[in-house]
């Protein structure tokens, strides 16, 4: 794979920032975007700009096909049994909302249990916690162990416990870097009559995601971390249940029938897409779609797995380092979360920004995994496919030289 | 790779010291104005124990916490030089310094401020203000608290 030049593809990687040439190490909060993308949205803008499923007119009719198609794309991407299990929202958060909302107000009561883990991003965590006070459902969480794991035999004791209606956990920890088995969290959500959900957020750019074979009833992701544009991202949802989910927001799109004493909503996924969408936006993501399948998911984890491998590697040359997670050789998702003995997570990434390094610092929208971990925050790598071993290697060299300078030695 | 002059502005060797020796670290036993302050996006924390005088005066303070060298550096100076002082006046520094690190306006009395001007390398790192003046938020609501 001849990863020099698709990494010419992104514009915005061919800047100096402040002290060096800019090294982008926080791909776990967004990703950088391809020509191709930023292109597809200006022609989309330029020539095709109209609203969806309504006009009558060409403009309207492109931008309509434009819109579905990009949610074909989506189907396709998920491995999801048709378009009509896709629901386009602003992101994951929003996915997780519409979940958490509808499906807790429709199906959840007083005593249910909401099964998560130690792990989750606040955005799988809160809208759970809103739900739950209101219906009065409990919630449980699976615990994480020292290596970065869930712990599956205090989770089979948890769903054994009963009243599990749903069980959801992510894919990929944003944080720890670890895989979870969401395959058999699935079949032990199944098994234990509970709907799962999977917060696909750093899975979906990064290694193939078929939801079929993982056996979810939801899947969330965002376009905006796997080379799309913010503010678009989609729900798969299994057919099943999304045709028994009450609507959500009201308004246009949504309705069939609407009288001044009531309406008819139409059936998913329009059902959940009150007011115009974001159509430039869908457009983006079908474009980045289709730019990581010109890679394949399958290159774009294994170089994953080369530079991450060798981040954590050469991390531990760091005098005083903590990476939190698996130790090296263990397949993992992209990141590196870590703190050092003489260098706050903060003072360390205002040296790193310096030399045009961005890192991210602080809890990562993790704050019960940070008390789990007993840190109050941490500085944070994360790597895509476009960066570069040379680039790690730099990384390295900035932060032994804030170790040094902090811990007064330099 | 030489450092930069900002970043050397901002990490004097003073605010290092501070940082990595954090003077009046520690608790006071009750009677006390104990106020818990942080920033929750980055994880700094202080705890700053205040004892007042008869007249309003800062008798004694002490603060423990974690966080950045920013923000431990500042709340060790702040303890410094604050102690002894009437509430009027600690207010009038309280101002003075947030002028120091905001860059905005001028302080009204800067030299009583000492080496907290060195702190003034903040404004040219906007997100780092906030770490600078955790303590002197806590502060703050401690002679409103009073005690």
């Amino acid at each position: 794979m001849d990863w020099a030049s698709i990494r010419e593809e992104f514009p915005i990687l061919q800047q100096r920032v402040k002290g060096g040439r800019l090294i982008y190490l926080d791909n776990a909060a967004t990703s950088q975007k391809p020509r191709a993308v930023i292109e597809a949205m200006s022609r989309y803008y330029e020539c095709d700009n109209a609203n969806v499923h309504r006009g009558m007119h060409e403009l309207s009719g492109r931008a309509t096909a434009a819109y579905e198609g990009a949610r074909e794309k989506v189907a396709r991407y998920l491995g999801a049994g048709s378009a009509e299990e896709i629901v386009f929202t602003r992101g994951t958060t929003e996915a997780i909302n519409l979940v958490a909302q509808v499906f807790g107000s429709a199906f959840l009561q007083a005593g249910d249990v909401i099964l998560l883990t130690e792990m989750e991003h606040h955005s799988n965590l809160v809208p759970w916690q809103l739900v739950a006070a209101r219906c009065g459902a409990r919630m449980k969480h699976i615990p994480v162990k020292d290596d970065g794991t869930l712990d599956l035999e205090v989770a089979a004791v948890l769903f054994a416990e009963g009243g599990v209606k749903v069980a959801a956990f992510t894919h990929i920890s944003n944080t720890l870097g670890t895989v979870n088995p969401v395959v058999e969290l699935c079949r032990m959500a199944k098994e234990a009559g509970a709907v799962s959900l999977v917060d696909g957020a750093q899975s979906a750019g990064h290694l193939p995601v078929d939801v079929r074979a993982l056996g979810c009833d939801f899947y969330a992701f965002s376009g905006h971390k796997m080379c799309g544009p913010t503010g678009i991202g989609a729900l798969y949802g299994r057919k099943e249940w999304l045709e028994r989910m009450p609507p959500w927001h009201g308004g246009g799109e949504m309705i069939s029938v609407v009288r001044l004493d009531g309406s008819e909503f139409k059936p998913p996924p329009m059902r959940f897409e009150a007011g115009t969408p974001n159509i430039g936006g869908a457009v983006g993501l079908g474009a980045a779609i289709d730019f990581i399948e010109s890679i394949g998911r399958e290159a774009i984890w294994e170089h994953d797995q080369v530079l991450t491998q060798h981040l954590l590697g050469r991390l531990a040359e760091v005098p005083g380092i903590r990476v939190l997670g698996q130790a090296v050789g263990v397949e993992r998702g992209a990141v590196a979360a870590f703190t050092t003995m003489a260098a706050h997570p903060h003072d360390l990434v205002t040296f790193a920004d310096e030399r045009g390094l961005a890192l991210r610092g602080g809890h990562h929208c993790n704050q019960p995994l940070m008390r789990r971990f007993k840190v109050p925050s941490t500085a944070r790598a994360s790597v895509y496919f476009y960066n570069t071993l040379d680039e790690v290697d730099e990384m390295i060299d900035i932060v032994k030289e804030a170790v040094r300078f902090f811990g007064g030695l330099d | 790779m030489a450092m930069n002059d900002e970043l050397r502005e901002l990490y004097q060797q003073v605010i290092l010291d501070h940082s990595r020796k954090p003077r009046n670290f520690g608790e006071l036993a009750p009677p006390c104005a104990h106020v818990h302050g942080d920033n929750p996006s980055c994880g700094d924390e202080v705890d700053l124990y205040v004892r007042f005088g008869e007249g309003g005066e800062i008798n004694e303070i002490k603060f423990n916490g974690q966080g950045c060298a920013i923000s431990q550096a500042s709340a060790s100076m702040m303890t410094q030089k604050v102690k002894g002082k009437g509430k009027p006046e600690a207010a009038a520094m309280i101002e003075d310094f947030r002028r120091v690190v905001m860059g905005d306006q001028e302080p009204v009395e800067v030299d009583r401020l000492g080496d907290l001007q060195l702190l003034e390398g903040v404004r040219k790192f906007p997100q780092r203000v906030k770490c600078a003046m955790l303590a002197w938020r806590a502060l703050e609501q401690a002679m409103e608290k009073g005690e």
